[in-house]
């Protein structure tokens, strides 16, 4: 699943997905029915208009062996959220295949550790980068160290360590503009902390994440750049696989 | 006086604390400093492997003793008054606050003094007795520098928390002469000379009044017994030296046995105080001979409880043991303060508890408080009493829109729809992306920014996406989708 915020703003990382998964032997589709999780909709309390989305979550990818998915955060919703959602439209087909596909629905990082059983994924990425753990991926998933796991064995990277980590960036999904004054109040404190850690790069594995704190750290004319988790994974720079 | 009532909404009450910067500082501070307290004592449990145990073993009595609320509390009645306490209902905060001012005219006082209380704060007690003519003074530390500053609370253990020492020293100068035993002319802020002025300042209160004032942590249903915990000392004043001592209780405040107060008065301290121990714990069963108050009420408060109990999703909060955990790892709260909440409840907590207690779809104000979260889960993880904050937080937003259902759309209710329904069909999603890739072009065209790594951006995005670009660059749509990608390229296989 590439999810609607990487389909339609961030392919590039869909793209590094299904890169960095065939690199490592897995068969990868993308069904082309699926679209959203539903999360944008049920986290606003707008259940029934979430309904659409997690109908299409059921037919594209029943019938998989696992449903991978470059976000913590939507990851979150196929497993503890869809159930809700087709449960209250008394639909028991959709419900049974929505709680089928939930266990078989994993987070990036869990999928190459715990399913693949690998930490060094081949990549190659000589830059000083720090990690931004989400929250949905730290709390809710539990994705523990798995992601600085995986990035302690890219080759020529300097992982530094970003200061109040495990804080919210203030991003929330709606609460982005629901509550903006509140929202950028903490982006901004985020924005801080990464620059004080003199990283190049901010990597985080979910790019609605990075893009409320990339577009604060752009708007400070900061010079970081961020990235998605599977992007550096999917690295081969400066390797003799030659550039990414 | 000052009170909560016709507060605004959260995101406006939010903006005006955000440009406080004297405020986020002090909260910023105090915070932090109890977040470091709590997780060494914490830590300490959680390496010798019992946190978690407790954890659950706390929400599992405070679950056992709302599930059967009402035999707990009819027992609690009954022992209440083999003991010699006179047990009073109340529904709401109106009956409850004619109680305890009916008692305090009996014994034909003008003032009571309070041991502090979150059940008394909720409905307003000390605002309606002022209205009787009777004075009520609040003898905890935090809660005298909020009353004598005609402040309000922004935190359940440490209502002062947004103030700091110079503004303390400057409140005590002023006003207490106002309310009794006057600041020493050479008072500084030094923290010994503040907690001394007020020591002198409320002993003579302790001495004089007639009736006292309190709520309650925890009424055990076995024998009849209140509990109240605290760090000074002068809630147990309170409770022995007047001759009448009236408490009101919240109705989820009862467990059923001593045994269950073994856990939460573990789990209690640890998370609220970051102490192992408590230091005060007083309890107290209806009435002794020759020791304490001859004459003991205690009210037993609904004001929205059972309306809570009767929610599937939302009755965990009354769990709540008011701890206060929570609040102090809350990054919304951290930066906006208590007072944005326009309740006694603030932060994560107050956040479900206030719409769950007054229900929703009829005060802006209440309705805007399940969105005024990240759902990033702090709340969630410190919790002692292991309340799912963000999924109740989700479902009291769907309560606000369901409530809301069949009235007049909103702009939001509407995109809502717009985008579910595109949700629902991937072709339609695909031609929306192709739109937006197309926008996206022109938006490179112009060149409104280039961000780190060579992607545009946009500086300033028209309509909805206003609220976004007023602080964060948006990166532009890109020319092609994923989708579209997969579909041209055959899953880049050609």
């Amino acid at each position: 699943m590439v999810t609607c915020v990487n389909d339609a703003m961030f392919p590039d990382v869909g793209k590094a997905t299904v890169r960095l998964l065939r690199r490592l032997g897995v068969d990868v589709e993308f069904p082309a029915a699926q679209t959203c999780c539903g999360q944008p909709m049920v986290n606003t309390g707008y259940y029934d208009e979430a309904v659409p989305a997690v109908r299409q979550v059921a037919t594209a990818f029943d019938g998989y062996e696992a449903v991978v998915v470059p976000s913590g955060s939507c990851t979150g919703s196929v497993r503890h959220q869809a159930a809700d959602v087709a449960r209250r439209t008394g639909d028991t087909v959709l419900l049974d295949t929505v709680e089928s596909i939930a266990p078989r629905t994993y987070e990036l990082t869990e999928f190459l550790v715990d399913v693949l059983g690998v930490t060094d994924v081949g990549a190659s990425f000589p830059h000083r980068v720090t990690y931004h753990p989400t929250c949905h991926s730290l709390r809710l998933l539990g994705v523990g160290d798995r992601p600085r796991r995986l990035l302690e064995k890219v080759r020529g990277i300097d992982l530094v360590e970003l200061p109040r980590a495990e804080e919210c960036c203030g991003f929330g999904g709606t609460f982005a503009t629901k509550n903006a004054d509140t929202s950028v109040a903490m982006g901004s404190d985020k924005a801080r902390h990464v620059r004080d850690t003199g990283a190049e790069v901010l990597v985080a594995g979910d790019s609605s994440c990075l893009m409320h704190i990339g577009g604060l750290l752009s708007r400070q004319r900061s010079g970081v750049r961020t990235m998605h988790l599977a992007e550096i994974l999917a690295s081969t720079e400066g390797s003799d696989g030659g550039a990414r | 006086m000052a009170t909560f009532v016709g507060m605004p909404a959260f995101p406006e009450a939010a903006r005006e604390k955000l440009g406080d910067t004297v405020l986020r500082r002090n909260l910023a501070h105090a915070t932090a400093t109890i977040r470091d307290k709590r997780a060494k004592v914490v830590g300490e449990l959680e390496d010798a492997g019992t946190w978690q145990d407790l954890r659950l073993a706390g929400a599992a009595i405070k679950d056992t003793a709302l599930h059967d609320l009402a035999d707990h509390l009819e027992l609690l009645e009954r022992r209440l008054t083999a003991a010699g306490a006179t047990v009073h209902w109340a529904r709401d905060a109106a009956e409850a606050c004619a109680i305890v001012a009916s008692v305090a005219r009996t014994h034909d006082v003008d003032e009571v003094v309070k041991v502090k209380s979150m059940a008394t704060a909720e409905i307003e007690l000390n605002e309606h007795l002022a209205d009787e003519g009777i004075a009520a003074w609040e003898t905890d530390l935090a809660e005298l520098i909020v009353q004598l500053g005609d402040d309000l609370p922004s935190h359940v253990l440490v209502p002062a928390i947004h103030r700091n020492r110079a503004e303390i020293l400057d409140i005590f100068r002023r006003r207490m002469a106002d309310a009794g035993r006057a600041a020493p002319d050479d008072l500084t802020d030094d923290p010994r000379r503040l907690a001394e002025a007020a020591r002198l300042h409320l002993r003579e209160k302790f001495l004089r009044a007639k009736v006292g004032v309190s709520g309650a942590n925890f009424a055990v249903a076995e024998t009849g017994t209140l509990v109240v915990v605290e760090s000074e000392g002068n809630g147990r004043m309170c409770l022995t030296m007047p001759e009448v001592l009236v408490s009101v209780v919240g109705i989820e405040k009862v467990v059923p046995t001593w045994e269950d107060l073994d856990v939460l008065l573990q789990t209690l301290p640890r998370s609220s105080t970051g102490e192992r121990m408590n230091p005060y714990t007083s309890t107290w069963t209806g009435v002794t001979d020759g020791d304490g108050p001859r004459e003991v009420h205690v009210v037993l408060l609904d004001n929205g409880r059972t309306r809570a109990l009767a929610d599937e999703v939302g009755r965990q909060a009354l769990r709540c043991i008011r701890c206060s955990a929570c609040m102090n790892v809350c990054p919304v709260y951290e930066r906006v303060g208590g007072h944005a909440y326009g309740s006694v409840y603030p932060g994560p907590i107050g956040a479900i508890l206030n719409p769950l207690l007054r229900g929703v779809g009829e005060d802006p104000q209440v309705d805007s408080l399940p969105y005024a979260s990240t759902l990033c889960g702090a709340c969630y993880e410190v919790c002692p009493v292991a309340i799912d904050i963000p999924s109740v937080l989700v479902d009291q937003r769907r309560a606000v829109v369901d409530a809301k259902r069949g009235k007049r759309p909103s702009a939001e209710a509407l995109a809502m729809k717009a985008v579910g329904a595109a949700f629902g069909s991937p072709r339609r999603l695909g031609a929306l992306e192709q739109a937006s890739g197309l926008a996206g072009r022109a938006v490179s065209r112009l060149g409104s920014v280039t961000l780190p790594g060579g992607r545009s951006a946009l500086r300033s995005a028209p309509g909805p996406g206003r609220a976004w670009t007023d602080a964060r660059d948006a990166p532009a749509p890109p020319a092609e989708s994923f989708r579209a990608w997969w579909e041209r390229t055959d899953g880049g296989r050609s």
